[in-house]
Formats: structure tokens, sequence, C-alpha cells
């Protein structure tokens, strides 16, 4: 199914080029993504979706795609009588749930850290507040944690993606979509740098959902949770003596 | 080929989860066992999250016992009156696990909870599971046969509300398989299993029964504890994954047939000592992950 989602954005990524050479003449940056539906259906193993685009002029291109702000619980394990057990946590509140980036060139090196700071580009710039006041040792300790299981699930990028150009003005970069990927809305961010500065900035939003079958369990199970129970244990009885019956005729 | 399950939010191989029913399910034809002790611990070890693993199994074992039960009862090796106390028991343990699941699934102490439960009950079982396979082993070799009592008396005999079994030949205290049926009520919630490790000897040993009439009593009521479960699981923690369990299921019931052939051929005691070995085998791998120190000792955990 690859192979013609990617053509098919290289066409879409041929006609934007066309369309920002003639039409919008005055903006320098055009992104947009081969797909703004990441679909969860049956056969669903993780996803990459194509992002493109055109620049106006010179310059480096940075793009974060980040999840929903979500809340999240850190637990640490201490050893207890000889057992390992969740023994403290700590709760930070508005982490994204996913948290990509591909930049043309190393990032330290087009952006001041402030500037990086501000925009949350790089997992050292991303803010994670916790709940409750931290000692610094344990600020860093749980901060660095949160990041390794993240990166650990695919959620968080572990090595930051290359935005490639293609004769000066067209890029193009992957976002992958591991099998694990949270459901809710996101956003793709894409800078157009130039010496030093945010020269431009776009912003395309995406959906992650489950569709058909998966979607219908899922809310099945989640609203009408008894009706769900009922049917579960149903369909167990009657798979149970339709299993009976069969081996007894063989 | 992957498959997308809905509730355990995950892509899983189809035939994993096929060879995985199939190959628990031959074990428990050979061993005339539920299996869920053996498929719920596989689960959390393929990365289903522990509570959708027991949830889910709960369901599964609803459907196989209901077809192990019907064999059963064509052979008149059901006794209704006992397999209705034990159920009354089951609901209110059950419910009473169901409960504790969720408490402590708040806690972040669920996973402690299932590993430890898994470790302490089948080291107990498998242990005097092997103990008695040898030494019935070993007497066989001696004599021919054994000269035990069918039940000892004592104190457990002298509680009140004295009821007669007839199917069991027995005339004892309702409140003894009600209290039996409670206990292993809670761990079928917290356990994801039926639980017939456990009843089968507490009724040979505890209750006195006739070793014919026990597992088919037994599946009895384990179909009503787990569709209790199944239900309570649904409603409060939404863990039961439909798909799962009948992937699982579908593997399970062909293993079972597999396995019930293969189990006619080898001895009681072999069985029983092959069984423990393997009871003991989850048991040393589960106790070792609790005391070995983890890859990361933080952990994320959501939704709460």
């Amino acid at each position: 199914m690859r192979p013609p989602l990617i053509f098919g954005a290289l066409v879409l990524l041929a006609a934007s080029f066309a369309g920002g050479q003639t039409g919008k003449a005055g903006t320098p940056l055009i992104a947009d993504l081969s797909d703004d539906l990441v679909a969860i259906t049956t056969g669903f193993e993780g996803s990459d979706l194509l992002l493109f685009g055109t620049t106006e002029g010179e310059g480096d291109v940075i793009v974060v795609v980040r999840g929903a702000a979500t809340d999240l619980v850190v637990r640490r394990k201490a050893r207890v009588a000889g057992i390992w057990i969740n023994r403290d946590e700590v709760r930070f509140t508005d982490v994204p749930n996913f948290y990509h980036v591909a930049s043309s060139a190393p990032i330290e090196e087009l952006l001041a850290i402030d500037l990086l700071r501000d925009e949350q580009i790089g997992i050292e710039q991303l803010v994670l507040q916790p709940t409750t006041e931290l000692e610094d040792d344990d600020a860093i300790a749980y901060r660095a944690a949160l990041v390794r299981n993240q990166q650990r699930r695919a959620l968080y990028y572990s090595k930051v993606e290359t935005v490639s150009f293609v004769g000066g003005r067209l890029f193009r970069t992957k976002v992958s979509f591991p099998a694990n990927v949270q459901t809710g809305p996101y956003m793709a961010e894409v800078y157009l740098v130039q010496e030093g500065a945010i020269v431009s900035k776009a912003v395309t939003p995406l959906q992650v959902r489950k569709l058909g079958f998966e979607a219908e369990m899922f809310s099945f199970a989640q609203n009408q949770s008894a009706l769900y129970g009922l049917i579960a244990i149903v369909v167990a009885l009657m798979a149970g003596w339709l299993a009976g019956f069969v081996f007894r005729k063989i | 080929m992957n498959i997308y399950l809905p509730i355990a939010e995950m892509s899983v191989d189809v035939f994993l989860l096929l060879g995985m029913g199939a190959g628990v399910g031959f074990l428990s034809g050979l061993f005339g066992v539920g299996g869920g002790f053996l498929m719920t611990p596989l689960l959390i070890f393929i990365g289903v999250p522990p509570a959708v693993a027991v949830g889910t199994e709960a369901n599964q074992i609803v459907a196989s016992s209901v077809s192990g039960v019907l064999a059963h009862m064509r052979r008149g090796n059901v006794d209704f009156k006992m397999g209705a106390i034990l159920t009354a028991g089951g609901f209110v343990g059950s419910g009473a696990g169901v409960w504790l699941f969720t408490v402590l699934r708040d806690l972040g102490l669920v996973d402690l909870l299932i590993t430890l439960s898994y470790v302490v009950f089948l080291g107990i079982i498998g242990l005097l599971m092997l103990f008695e396979s040898v030494r019935s082993m070993l007497r066989n070799r001696r004599t021919g046969g054994s000269g035990r009592k069918l039940h000892q008396h004592n104190w457990l005999h002298g509680l009140p509300f004295k009821t007669r079994f007839r199917r069991s030949r027995l005339y004892i205290s309702a409140l003894l398989p009600l209290g039996i049926g409670f206990f292993v009520g809670v761990l079928a919630a917290i356990m994801g299993v039926g639980g017939g490790f456990i009843m089968v000897p507490a009724m040979i040993y505890v209750l006195g029964m006739p070793t014919a009439v026990v597992v088919g009593t037994s599946l009895f009521q384990i179909i009503f504890v787990t569709a209790n479960v199944t239900f309570l699981q649904s409603v409060t923690n939404q863990t039961v994954d439909l798909v799962l369990a009948l992937l699982l299921l579908t593997g399970a019931v062909i293993g079972a047939q597999l396995g019930t052939k293969a189990g006619a051929k080898l001895h009681g005691e072999q069985l029983r000592g092959l069984l423990a070995l393997m009871v003991l085998g989850v048991c040393a791998k589960l106790g070792v992950d609790l005391v070995k120190t983890p890859e990361d000792i933080y952990s994320i955990g959501e939704d709460f």
C-alpha cells in the first residue's frame, strides 16, 4: 500500500510546487501532508506519512509533529523486601503523547537555544511540567525517564529525521507513526529558517483515529460497557457450545 | 498477518495468537486444567496490558469451560447443588476481586498483585502436586494400590448449616463450599484464571468429594464465576478484548482436542508430575522477574 501512497504524494508534491510557483508568490513556505488522517483499522501496523512543501528562497526547514497534550504518571520502582515495587510517582501535565522532529541540518546549528526553547523544538527543549515540587536530582531523573520510556515506545523520536531538499526549494520528509500511536488531534509545524531566524511557520493539523470495526468495538466497550460485557459472555457461551458440538461429531 | 486488537490497542500477529491458543489448549486438554494460569502470563509476556490479559482470559475461560462441562454433564459427573453453592460464593468473591483489582490499578500496583498471586499460588500448588505425584509413583512401585480413607473428619465437619449433597455422597456444612467458592472467586478476578487448579484440590482434600464429580462440578461453577468476572471487568475497567478472546479460543479448542487424545496415552501420576513441573516453571519465571533488577526502574502509567 505504501508505494502508491508515495507516488500519489509525489504527484501532489509536484502540483503544489507548481501552485506555489504561480499562484502564491508572496508565501515563503507551503507545506502539506500526504494524508491528514492516520486511520487505525484492523490491519494497522503503524503508518508513514510524507510531509512535503516548498520554500521561497534559500533556507533550512525544521518539522515538528506533536500529539495531543495528556497527563502522564511516571513511576519509580524500589526494592522492598527483595521485590521490585512501584514506590514513588510523579504526575506530569500537558505532555505531548507524540513528538517527532525532522530537520535539514542539526537544529542547534540553525537556531539559538532561546528560540528553540520558545518554540519547543527538540526533546531537550520540550517543556515537561511535573505537578509537584521536586528536588533537582529527582526532577532530572523523572524527566529523563519520561522521555526514555516514550522513546522506547517509539512515540518520541530517538534521532532527528532528515528533511531532504529536491532542487533547492522542494522539501520532503517522512513521519512514522508506530502501531501503538494514540488517537487524537496532531499538529505538524513547519519552520523556515534563514540565518538563525524563523522566517515563516506553517501549521498543518492531522488526526489519528480508529476507523470502522476497531472504532465501533472500542466505543461500544467504552460507552455501553454492561451490554458489551453481556455480549462477550453470550459469544463465549455460544463458541464453547459450538466447539463441544463440533468435536463430538468428529 | 497482523491484527490490531481494539481494546488492548496493539498490533499482534494472528498466527502467534492462534498458536498460543493451540499450545495452551493442548496442555489443558492433556492435563485436564483450564490453562488460564498459563495463558494470562503468556499474554503479559507478549505485551498485552496485564489488566486486558486478565479480563480477556476470563472471557475465554467461559467458552472453554462450556465445551468441557457439556461432556461431563452427559456422563452425569456434575453435582449441581454443590456447583450452585460454590457459584454463590464465587460471585461474591469475584466481585470483591474486581473491586480490589480496580483499587490497585489506580495505585499502579496491579501488575505486582497479579505477579505475586501467581508466584504464591502456583508455587504452593506446584509443590503439593509434585510431592503427591512422586509419592504415589513410589508407592505404586512398592505395592499395588493405596488404602487411604476417602476423607478425614476434623473441625471443618463441626460447622453449622449441614447440607446433604446427594451426587457427591456428602453431608457437610454449606459454609465450606461457600468459603472455597469465595476464595477462588477472588483469585479468578485477580489472576484471570478459572481457578480449577485450586478448586479441584480443595474439593478433593477439603470437601472430600469423589474424584469423578470434581472436574465436572469445578468446570460448572467456573463458567458462572468467569462470566461474572467478564461482566464486571467490562463494566469497571473496560478491559475485555473480544477479538483477542475469540482468536485465543479458536486455537484453544483445536489444541484441547489433540491434548485430550495425547493425555489418554499417559499415566495419571506422570501427568500430574509433568503438570507440577510446568506450574513450577511458570512460577519460577515470574518469581525471578519480581526479584531481578528491572531494565528501567521508571515506567509510565496512563489514563489514571
